[in-house]
């Protein structure tokens, strides 16, 4: 039997947060290839996944969730992502600790492990993680949970038991409906997340935030894909700068380009 | 024999044109058994398209009116099932593509490539990670099953043959009731399709307007382009999202690449790294843009554009 409304009754909206480098930090390839450079590197909970933490806040301050759970699945240090999470306003955070990256099959195993026990009626994912770029995750929790996917949202409404999701497709824009519980991933136009206020960072602190080994869930979280190298992509040759329109028209026509 | 199998993309009847990239990338993979799975309500015509593309041997096509609007919960169960036998699943990476095949992957519980780029041998690929600022050698177990999503923009579309067979298959899955199709707003335009155009015109921040984007569809106009935009651009309302060129928007491989008022942030030079000839055009002469383009021209877009356009 599922249960709509979690165990205890609460609507909860399960958040991922995901540490990752920086969107603005340039990333570059270890010489021996074996990564990239992480030392004194900023790191961020992954854009998309704070777009995905607004919109929860955004849905329980409408009244459509009683409850918002920030979960990380990472080394110990992600709990500085939590707190910042907790800090914009989530009620309680989770993080299971694994210091080996997990793949995309694994998180949504962990993920698919606490879904089971928080029964929340929502999954908010980002749709990819800005270092992995996999874009996995939330399609593949919600083949294994057997629940509806929205991907791509760039708009979210709840009515009863029904999300209204509004995709960012290929040819423009698609909307469709799903029944909760639901996965649903999202798109960069969904919200702009809001900032985190100094006195909220102090309440943060007293909020609950529990640390899970991930060997404690009884997941398989096995590796099956092995990175072999790193290496850094062909760099474009740079290229001319022209002095006037008529300079790179001549260009263009004499490599048959226009 | 390593049996592969291709979902197609396909609306209104028609078969999408990273198929033929998707087949592409098929055939470099060893020794290779191409099928294409087509799922549609009724899918003659797509399958047709499918079964001339050289390198296919085979095309399934599922009939199911419950297959149209195509809904990746609804499909992912047929997928796997047809999947049964094949050493690699492939799909394109595009948005049909992205949604679909992590969801097949789970239900046939493969690990999943996402964006391949390049094929080694059976088991090593190379995709790009961090946004394409490092390339990523992956090895798979040998003998296990992967699906995978293939990085169009990577690949020139398989020349036409064939036809190969087609074979009409019933998939007894239960499908899920549980996602509806509501609706899909689509620019109709006459004008080539982003993903893949042989010129594309990318319209930036600095257009400062909706109404100042009429520049770039009158340069567009006169070279028969697509038109792209920053996620800026797209961000302040200029253009639509789907436009959006970069990271999380369209990887694309032009043979010509205008980059109007777009800065070049990283996300943006992400989509844009496979095109043949990049020409910016931006008053900052030290915007990143300048970086990577083949031309660049300094100055006001709005005085430049038309001198460009009249002197082509």
């Amino acid at each position: 039997m599922r249960h709509k409304h979690g165990v205890d009754g609460m609507r909860r909206i399960l958040v991922g947060i995901k540490r990752v480098i920086d969107f603005n930090v340039r990333v570059r390839v270890r010489p021996d290839g074996s990564g990239v450079v992480t030392e004194g590197v900023k790191m961020s909970a992954n854009p998309f996944d704070s777009i995905a933490l607004e919109e929860a806040l955004r849905l329980r301050e409408r009244g459509e969730a009683d409850e918002v759970v920030a979960v990380s699945i990472g080394p110990n240090e992600s709990q500085q992502q939590l707190r910042d999470a907790l800090a914009m306003g989530a009620d309680r955070a989770i993080l299971v600790k694994s210091d080996a990256g997990l793949e995309p099959p694994a998180v949504a195993r962990v993920l698919l492990e606490l879904a089971r026990r928080e029964s929340p009626r929502l999954v908010l994912l980002g749709k990819q993680a800005i270092d992995d770029d996999c874009n996995q995750t939330g399609q593949m929790l919600a083949a294994l949970w057997d629940r509806p996917q929205a991907t791509f949202a760039s708009k979210i409404e709840i009515k009863g038991d029904v999300a209204r999701v509004t995709r960012e497709v290929d040819a423009g824009l698609e909307t469709i409906e799903v029944d909760l519980p639901a996965v649903c991933t999202t798109d960069l136009r969904l919200n702009e997340p809001r900032y985190i206020k100094l006195p909220d960072i102090m309440k943060a602190k007293k909020k609950p935030l529990d640390v899970v080994e991930l060997s404690s869930l009884g997941v398989d979280a096995a590796p099956l894909v092995k990175v072999v190298k790193f290496e850094p992509p062909p760099q474009r040759q740079k290229g001319v700068i022209v002095k006037d329109a008529a300079e790179l028209v001549a260009a263009l026509k004499q490599k048959g380009l226009v | 024999m390593n049996r592969v199998l291709i979902v197609a993309e396909h609306a209104d009847g028609k078969l999408n044109a990273a198929v033929a990239k998707c087949v592409a990338c098929a055939t470099t993979i060893p020794d290779a058994e191409i099928r294409v799975a087509v799922l549609a309500a009724d899918g003659t015509d797509v399958a047709a398209a499918a079964a001339g593309i050289q390198g296919v041997s085979r095309v399934l096509l599922v009939k199911n009116p419950a297959n149209e609007p195509a809904l990746a919960a609804v499909l992912a169960p047929q997928v796997a099932k047809l999947s049964d036998g094949a050493a690699f699943v492939l799909g394109p990476s595009t948005t049909f593509g992205k949604d679909l095949m992590p969801r097949v992957a789970a239900l046939v519980g493969a690990p999943q490539l996402s964006d391949v780029m390049a094929v080694e041998s059976a088991t090593r690929f190379r995709r790009p990670v961090y946004a394409a600022n490092a390339i990523a050698t992956v090895e798979v177990p040998a003998g296990r099953q992967v699906v995978a999503t293939v990085r169009v923009a990577s690949y020139q579309a398989a020349p036409g043959g064939g036809p190969a067979p087609i074979e009409t298959v019933a998939v007894d899955v239960e499908l899920p009731a549980t996602t509806r199709f509501v609706s899909v707003s689509a620019a109709r335009s006459d004008r080539p399709d982003l993903q893949t155009a042989r010129r594309v015109i990318s319209g930036g921040r600095a257009l400062g307007s909706a109404e100042n984007f009429k520049v770039i569809q009158s340069l567009a106009d006169r070279l028969g382009a697509a038109i792209g935009a920053s996620r800026a651009a797209v961000d302040a309302g200029y253009a639509p999202n789907e436009l959006q060129v970069g990271q999380t928007g369209k990887i694309i491989a032009p043979e010509l690449y205008f980059a109007i008022g777009i800065s070049g942030a990283i996300q943006h030079l992400t989509g844009i790294k496979d095109a043949r000839t990049i020409v910016a055009v931006n008053k900052d002469a030290e915007a990143p843009i300048f970086e990577v383009a083949d031309y660049g021209l300094v100055g006001d877009l709005f005085t430049l554009v038309p001198e460009i356009e009249k002197l082509l």
